[in-house]
């Protein structure tokens, strides 16, 4: 098929779900209403088990399940991009040599980092009380790390981040998710389900039941798949060069 | 404007959907497959969104006293934010072996199969 027939063809097609997406949009309940009774549900049930981010308490308590599956496909993305991104045999490792680093950039990149770390933690830690979680604070707590490449070298960072470490991490903070799940059923409930555990007081860091656990084991696993994704394309990019003459 | 936020996330999409089909990169291409899935973020944050509404957090809030945004649909958005970035992330790591076999990253040049 040439470019042209293809671009007629998407024309077709897309101009065909423009106008069914458009028709649906007019059908849709209007923008900014009032009726919400999903939402309205969920923020009664998060209040009545005392946790004051709503998000964190639909991700981690309400929908404990789905996030489940959702850890399970970033588990399984992380191992696909370690398979796919692995040193074959016709490529060797080539020590990257320290470059230069401009004086301000090295300065800015060591003074924020111990800052970004923090932050990242501090998100991680928060999560069932302000705006935030696991996901969020993983990814800010896993690209902190990765400042020092850009203040120091390539060996520096890799000093501070042994991968085979975070790669266990990883498995580590997954089964963390599904042992809290089992932990339910020994104590009495449903998998998953949010009612071992004491709700503790509103808007302290110990509130909301099972929620700041399933909330931290996400941050660890966030952050150490994060670790590995980018370990693995800078190895690429940096190390991993293919034998010369092919 | 009542549904300009819904048309806002239907040209979002069909953007994402022409760049998908004439890219001659696959690079561009995986950038698009992400555009596309912006389009549901728009989609989603649209749907719960509530006329003066803030975040559904209630560390500052008293409850009851602010109507606060659908908190279902942030949570399927924060969802498909991780799904798409580690989607990415795959994708990704396949273009880098694509380009490794086949020395092009043009979908049109991958016709042949080799072993």
């Amino acid at each position: 098929m040439n470019r042209r027939t293809r671009l007629w063809l998407v024309a077709a097609g897309g101009g065909g779900l423009a106008v069914l997406l458009v028709a649906a949009c007019l059908e849709l309940p209007a923008f900014g209403g009032a009726s919400h009774p999903y939402g309205d549900r969920a923020v009664r049930a998060s209040l009545s088990r005392h946790t004051a981010n709503t998000i964190a308490s639909v991700n981690f308590d309400q929908r404990a399940y789905d996030t489940l599956g959702e850890m399970t496909i970033l588990f399984a993305a992380v191992l696909g991009c370690v398979v796919l991104l692995r040193q074959t045999r016709d490529e060797h490792r080539a020590r990257p040599e320290p470059e230069e680093v401009a004086p301000p950039v090295r300065r800015y990149a060591l003074v924020v980092l111990p800052v970004a770390l923090l932050t990242g933690l501090y998100v991680i830690a928060h999560g069932q009380l302000s705006p935030g979680g696991g996901f969020q604070g993983g990814v800010v707590a896993a690209t902190a790390l990765h400042l020092l490449y850009l203040g120091a070298d390539y060996r520096a960072l890799e000093r501070i981040r042994p991968v085979g470490r975070y790669e266990v991490g990883d498995a580590v903070a997954a089964s963390a998710y599904v042992i809290t799940g089992l932990a339910c059923l020994i104590g009495g409930t449903a998998f998953l389900a949010n009612t071992v555990l004491p709700y503790g007081t509103f808007n302290t860091l110990s509130s909301g039941g099972t929620v700041p656990l399933l909330n931290a084991a996400i941050g660890m696993e966030v952050a150490c798949a994060v670790v590995v994704l980018l370990a693995r394309f800078l190895d690429q990019a940096v190390e991993i060069e293919e034998e010369s003459g092919k | 404007m009542h549904v300009l936020p819904y048309l806002v996330a239907a040209w979002v999409f069909l953007a994402g959907c022409y760049g998908l089909a004439t890219s001659r990169n696959l690079i561009h291409a995986v950038g698009c497959l992400s555009v596309c899935q912006s389009a549901t973020y728009v989609l989603l944050l649209a749907v719960g969104y509530r006329d003066g509404g803030t975040a559904p957090v209630f560390s500052d809030l008293e409850p009851g006293s602010r109507p606060v945004v659908d908190p279902v649909v942030q949570a399927l958005a924060l969802t498909d934010v991780v799904v798409g970035a580690t989607v990415t992330a795959l994708l990704l790591a396949l273009v880098v072996q694509i380009s490794k076999r086949h020395r092009t990253v043009d979908p049109d040049e991958l016709s042949e199969l080799r072993g």
